[in-house]
């Protein structure tokens, strides 16, 4: 029973960690139709620059700068590449987000080295908040958790509260009519990606002294974004949030349950042979949940892409 | 212009035949790791440690027989047939000795090719000396005459383990945890057969594998650790996963030691930090803290000086180049790679970190003193530009000299 309480909170923190990721993709995606490949290299320039600025002034300037900073700079990347790109349509754009993950990545090996930086939680959250049994849950976990949760509550109601939000959604589904009405959309769009990228900043900022700073981080997490979205249907902020947390839990529970397929196997009345080097199943008989635990969520996508092809929440096909 | 073009024509001649003419005098050593990609970290740190090891011992002090040490490094991206590539290249430029360590799979193939190669081209021999791979297969069934291994192996460095496993009473239940791949498997046999030779009393509470670099939250595998009760962990998890499954560990609660093959340098003892103090628990040759003697530590902060970004992650490489040359002086000759080898072959040298060393000749393995060491904050010798480094907390003097082969080798 401890267990469960304590994978139902690994679970949340994981899930909400992937809907930070998450929601800033699938924003940009219902915006400008672009899969941008380079979401997670800005989630891992957000652990960075927060891990340089923490060197100087602390953790929480680099909280608060660090998103920012990416923030500022993928609007950039946005209003002198992207948008260059995006008229000859999707496939070069695909291609330059591809090539400008690849970029980071190599940026941020030249200028930090591809050893795992020291980039830790700020002392005062440095303590176990409640134990489970004898599980103990650090306050950063739980930091971490609200935090996201706050976000994720602003961002809607900005989107549906506001006067930026109506417009945002308006430029989502008619863009031609809203330019018509004065408004400035490619500024709308820039926006919408500049903040998509600060999200996947903030995601990183956070998520860094937990998973570890290094360049491999980007490449670890990027497919498994794109999964959630996928999961959730792309262009859904609901979606994504729903798919997040289905899939914290499911690795979590996944990764902590002791399940052997063998006891599947004796279930339906086969014995468990003496030999395994002559079994034809012998995979099968020596297999554990945990040990696949990472490949359910393509499973999962897989399975959705023939049963529900827009995703769980989503209103348009893949 | 176009004297000028002859003039650097006919100087870069004579700077190219002037060069080869210094390069003929080097006795070349190849290093082939990878330099570049995921592994880089630990191929350019190997790298630093040779260059720096053969300029210390060998250079600086007039070469052997008058013949300087150079290192030329090969980049083999960690593949197996980039390897294979390199090593073809370096027996073409006329190196007769290859040093390689990162990953068993490549020096497999290394070993492999090196036999075929000696037993066809009799006049352009090789030695290949492995400084890092250690799958034991390598020095039993797999062994050959041009093979010599300088660290200790998997099954020495679980020896060593488990003997401090044993002789701690407050350990009961252990819990073993890998990469789902053969070194991940292997640790993980070696740990259940040796831990119940040892201390039968001593419960497995877990043995579980996780897919190797795919995992990007270790902590369910930690509550579950957790929850086992286990007074001791065992993992032979390296670089990202051997720190997010340590953190994940520390994080949630786990107070015992984790028994680790890898967990320090490239950056590893940096993230641990104080978490890390004494909990983290790492098996390896060649103690820092403290050092043997003044000698290592000059020899050392002779390295950071140079090398500030680097770490003697490896001190047995030091061993490496100090034998060789040992053996080239003993053999006279160094193109003479079977004088060479035969020299090696059974050698018996001072430790540079301290102990001696042993070639033994029945399967070119070394024995050596192995250490568990702790880390530990406020050392001397630190590690990652940080302030932790690792402490000895227990040394097994000559580990597992007696221990069995079953090598035949076929010498020349």
């Amino acid at each position: 029973m401890d267990l469960v309480v304590i994978n139902l909170i690994d679970g949340l923190f994981y899930g909400l960690l992937l809907f930070m990721l998450s929601s800033g993709l699938t924003l940009i995606f219902s915006m400008m139709g672009v899969l941008n490949f380079a979401h997670a290299s800005f989630y891992m320039l957000g652990a960075y620059f927060a891990y340089q600025i923490s060197q100087y002034i602390g953790f929480w300037p680099g909280l608060l700068f660090a998103p920012i900073l990416v923030g500022i700079g993928g609007a950039l990347i946005e209003r002198y590449g992207l948008r260059r790109v995006h008229q000859y349509g999707h496939v070069p754009e695909l291609i330059f987000t591809f090539g400008l993950a690849l970029l980071i990545e190599e940026l941020v090996k030249f200028f930090w080295g591809n050893n795992l930086m020291p980039y830790r939680e700020p002392e005062i959250l440095k303590f176990v908040l409640f134990s489970v049994g004898s599980n103990a849950v650090p306050a950063y976990k739980i930091f971490m958790i609200f935090t996201s949760m706050a976000i994720f509550l602003a961002l809607l109601y900005v989107l549906t509260r506001t006067r930026i939000g109506m417009i945002i959604q308006a430029a989502l589904s008619f863009p031609r009519t809203v330019e018509a009405l004065g408004h400035n959309v490619p500024l709308v769009f820039m926006g919408v990606f500049g903040v998509g990228t600060a999200l996947a900043g903030v995601a990183g900022v956070l998520a860094g002294p937990v998973l570890g700073t290094f360049p491999g981080m980007a490449f670890v997490l990027g497919s498994i974004v794109f999964v959630t979205i996928v999961i959730g249907g792309l262009g859904s902020l609901w979606g994504a949030l729903v798919a997040s947390l289905l899939l914290g839990w499911l690795t979590t529970f996944a990764a902590s349950s002791s399940f052997a397929f063998s006891t599947l196997l004796e279930g339906i009345g086969m014995v468990r042979p003496e030999d395994m080097d002559e079994s034809m199943l012998r995979d099968l008989w020596t297999l554990t949940l945990p040990q696949i635990g990472p490949i359910l969520p393509y499973i999962l996508m897989i399975l959705i892409l023939v049963l529900r092809p827009y995703g769980l929440f989503g209103k348009r096909d893949v | 212009m176009l004297k000028m073009t002859r003039l650097g024509v006919a100087a870069a001649l004579a700077l190219s035949v002037s060069a080869t003419a210094v390069f003929a005098e080097n006795i070349k050593i190849a290093f082939i790791d990878p330099l570049s990609g995921p592994f880089a970290t630990t191929g350019t740190n190997g790298l630093a440690e040779y260059q720096f090891a053969a300029d210390y011992f060998v250079n600086q002090k007039g070469g052997v027989g008058g013949r300087n040490f150079e290192i030329v490094g090969f980049d083999n991206k960690m593949d197996g047939k980039e390897s294979l590539i390199n090593l073809q290249v370096a027996i073409d430029q006329g190196v007769h000795y290859v040093v390689q360590g990162n990953s068993s799979g490549i020096a497999h193939a290394i070993t492999d090719a090196v036999n075929k190669h000696n037993k066809r081209n009799p006049d352009s021999r090789v030695l290949f000396l492995n400084y890092s791979a250690v799958d034991p297969a390598l020095t039993n069934e797999a062994c050959n005459f041009w093979h010599f291994r300088f660290d200790a192996n998997a099954d020495i460095k679980m020896d060593a383990l488990t003997d401090v496993i044993a002789a701690n009473a407050d350990i009961k239940k252990v819990y073993v945890i890998g990469q789902d791949y053969s070194f991940g498997k292997a640790v993980a046999d070696a740990a259940v057969k040796m831990l119940g030779e040892k201390r039968s009393d001593v419960e497995i509470v877990g043995n579980e594998l996780h897919p190797i670099g795919k995992v990007k939250d270790f902590t369910p595998y930690a509550r579950k650790i957790v929850a086992s009760g286990a007074d001791a962990v065992i993992t032979g998890n390296w670089g990202s996963d051997m720190v997010g499954l340590g953190k994940a560990i520390i994080e949630a609660g786990f107070t015992g030691p984790i028994y680790t093959y890898y967990a320090a340098s490239n950056g590893i003892t940096g993230t641990f930090g104080e978490a890390g103090v004494g909990k983290i628990n790492l098996v390896s040759e060649g103690s820092l803290n403290p050092s043997a003697n003044a000698d290592v530590d000059a020899y050392v902060d002779a390295f950071e000086a140079k090398f500030p970004d680097h770490d003697i992650a490896q001190p047995r490489i030091a061993n490496v180049v100090r034998m060789l040359a040992m053996a080239i002086e003993k053999a006279g000759d160094a193109d003479d790679v079977v004088a060479v080898a035969k020299a090696l072959e059974g050698m018996e040298a001072d430790n540079f970190w301290g102990g001696k060393l042993m070639m033994r000749p029945q399967d070119h393995q070394i024995i050596q003193d192995v250490y568990v060491m702790q880390q530990a904050a406020g050392v001397k010798h630190k590690l990652d530009n940080s302030d932790y480094g690792l402490e000895t907390a227990v040394k097994v003097e000559n580990a597992s000299a007696d221990i069995a082969t079953t090598c035949q080798m076929e010498r020349p």
